[in-house]
């Protein structure tokens, strides 16, 4: 009992914590562009305003549009519920592994990219055809990345394979430096960070996330924006528990919830600023380019798969 | 027994052996002149620090030897000459379209997992306890080959060739602990001369085509029209 009541507690610090990350994200950015910034809390602001707002829906809105906004947030809080954030071993993530998380992910991208279809806009309907465009090469390298981790510690339990890593001693594991990269470039592109897309903008001819929720306003827009929110500390917190697991609590006293509270908040500000000074530092790609980046991504979980085989076991 | 029964020294040359291999993917997508010398470069480092890690693991004193003409003739010398090569037949700027990009990716992904299966039953052979990086290095002597099949232009066939010279070298050291030291020598000094006469070719070739793309070589014929 004990253990739910703390996977319930941990998904909404989740979802609750998520506009702050990209806040944060936005403040580092601002500050490292000589920009004076928001405060990190104004994506709350922005929700709290949007919450307010009446909707207006499209003439030629079908229900799908109107379903979507709610089934996408969902899903992506279903997919934080299973992601361990400070402890190991809750009830919520025994219900899915990492395959499950994967297709979460994709029933999500694709009412999303439904909604960007249904109203029939030229823009909509380019943003939706972006998305699965990219999606569908990241998928792979993504899943590549996931099963080296799982062919190393025979698992593809999120939670078994962050508790078996901790309780190993420290060991320099070839393929895991190979699928982090991998990890990372797949975030890049999945979570419209820059090198991809470029979340700060609504330019026409380079939008992809934008443009399928073009149409959508007031509650919708909100919900819509906190799961792209959702997804980004998603992946974060996928990067750095699973390849910098130290600090994970693994047995659920007070003192170790904490400590791993604690040692998530700096991991995550880290990670957030690292974010930040590679997209000051990165120029956005050519739509073009991309795939030739989610190869490169495909390449290095492909090696981080292939330096398992080759080095780790004999 | 896997990765965990290795000393932490022994473990970090099995990393810097997938970073090698990974330079020599990086060497087959690079489209750039002056970043592909750059590649090579990180390659011949990254060779460096693995013989030395190898050197002090071990004790063998020669291999340091070997190291630092690693260092001296892989990571400066030949990048630098080649460089020097590069900035005085102008074309520092010139981007090499590989064709098929991704297909060439795959293949020499293949060839790394066929190189795996080639070399089960010679690494039995081996007693060193990074024997499992032996086909490593012949993964990196095929991409090397692949290297030379797939690029047009002479100087990027030319780096194919010297990063097929780091897999055999690096296949050496970590299967023996080197070769025996006259040979080694030589090798280094063979690779150097080659580097050399590598840079009187390029200027022969491109006095003779007009281009360094080696494809003009098979429209030569005797008589001028």
């Amino acid at each position: 009992m004990n253990g739910w009541l703390l996977a319930i507690v941990q998904t909404l610090v989740f979802i609750g914590a998520a506009p702050f990350f990209s806040g944060w994200v936005k403040w580092s950015k601002c500050k490292l562009q000589n920009r004076r910034g928001a405060p990190p809390w104004q994506p709350y602001r922005d929700l709290k305003k949007l919450f307010g707002k009446e909707i207006v829906l499209p003439q030629n809105a079908s229900p799908i549009f109107r379903l979507a906004p709610y089934i996408v947030f969902s899903v992506t809080a279903i997919a934080c519920s299973v992601v361990p954030l400070v402890a190991v071993g809750l009830p919520t993530s025994a219900l899915a592994d990492v395959i499950v998380l994967v297709g979460l992910f994709a029933l999500g991208r694709f009412f999303l990219s439904l909604a960007g279809m249904d109203i029939g806009t030229a823009f909509g309907g380019m943003g939706s055809s972006r998305e699965v465009t990219i999606s569908s090469l990241a998928e792979p390298a993504m899943l590549l990345a996931v099963f080296t981790l799982a062919m190393s510690v025979s698992s593809t339990n999120l939670s078994s394979v962050i508790s078996t890593l901790l309780l190993r001693p420290f060991q320099l594991y070839p393929s895991f430096i190979f699928a982090a990269m991998g990890l990372v470039l797949v975030a890049m592109a999945e979570t419209g960070r820059i090198p991809v897309d470029n979340p700060a903008t609504h330019l026409e001819l380079t939008m992809i996330h934008e443009a399928m929720i073009l149409e959508y306003c007031g509650r919708h827009l909100a919900l819509m924006e906190w799961s792209a929110m959702l997804k980004l500390m998603l992946y974060a917190v996928l990067l750095v528990n699973l390849f910098f697991p130290w600090g994970v609590a693994i047995t659920l006293t007070p003192a170790a919830l904490a400590f791993a509270a604690i040692i998530m908040i700096v991991k995550l500000l880290l990670l957030g600023l690292a974010l930040a000074v590679a997209e000051t530092g990165l120029a956005k790609m050519r739509l073009f380019r991309v795939p030739q980046l989610l190869g490169l991504a495909f390449i290095l979980s492909l090696l981080g798969m292939l330096s398992h085989i080759i080095l780790e076991v004999r | 027994m896997g990765i965990e029964a290795l000393s932490l020294s022994e473990q970090l040359i099995l990393t810097l052996a997938a970073l090698i291999l990974f330079t020599s993917f990086l060497l087959l997508a690079q489209s750039r002149i002056v970043s592909l010398i750059h590649t090579f470069a990180w390659q011949g480092a990254l060779l460096f620090a693995a013989t030395v890690l190898m050197a002090s693991s071990s004790g063998r004193h020669h291999l340091f030897i070997s190291a630092g003409l690693t260092l001296g003739l892989k990571v400066f010398f030949i990048p630098w000459q080649l460089r020097r090569l590069v900035v005085r037949l102008d074309i520092r700027r010139e981007v090499e379209t590989v064709g098929g990009a991704s297909l060439i990716m795959i293949a020499a992904g293949a060839l790394t997992l066929f190189s795996y299966y080639v070399v089960l039953p010679i690494r039995e052979l081996s007693l060193l306890s990074t024997r499992n990086t032996i086909a490593i290095s012949l993964a990196v002597i095929l991409i090397g080959m692949l290297m030379i099949i797939t690029r047009r232009k002479a100087v990027a066939q030319v780096i194919g060739f010297m990063s097929m010279e780091n897999g055999l070298f690096f296949a050496a050291v970590v299967s023996t602990y080197g070769m025996p030291m006259v040979v080694e020598l030589g090798v280094a000094f063979d690779v150097l001369v080659a580097a050399i006469l590598f840079g009187i070719f390029f200027f022969q070739i491109r006095s003779g085509i007009g281009s360094l793309n080696v494809d003009h070589l098979n429209r030569l014929t005797e008589v001028d029209k």
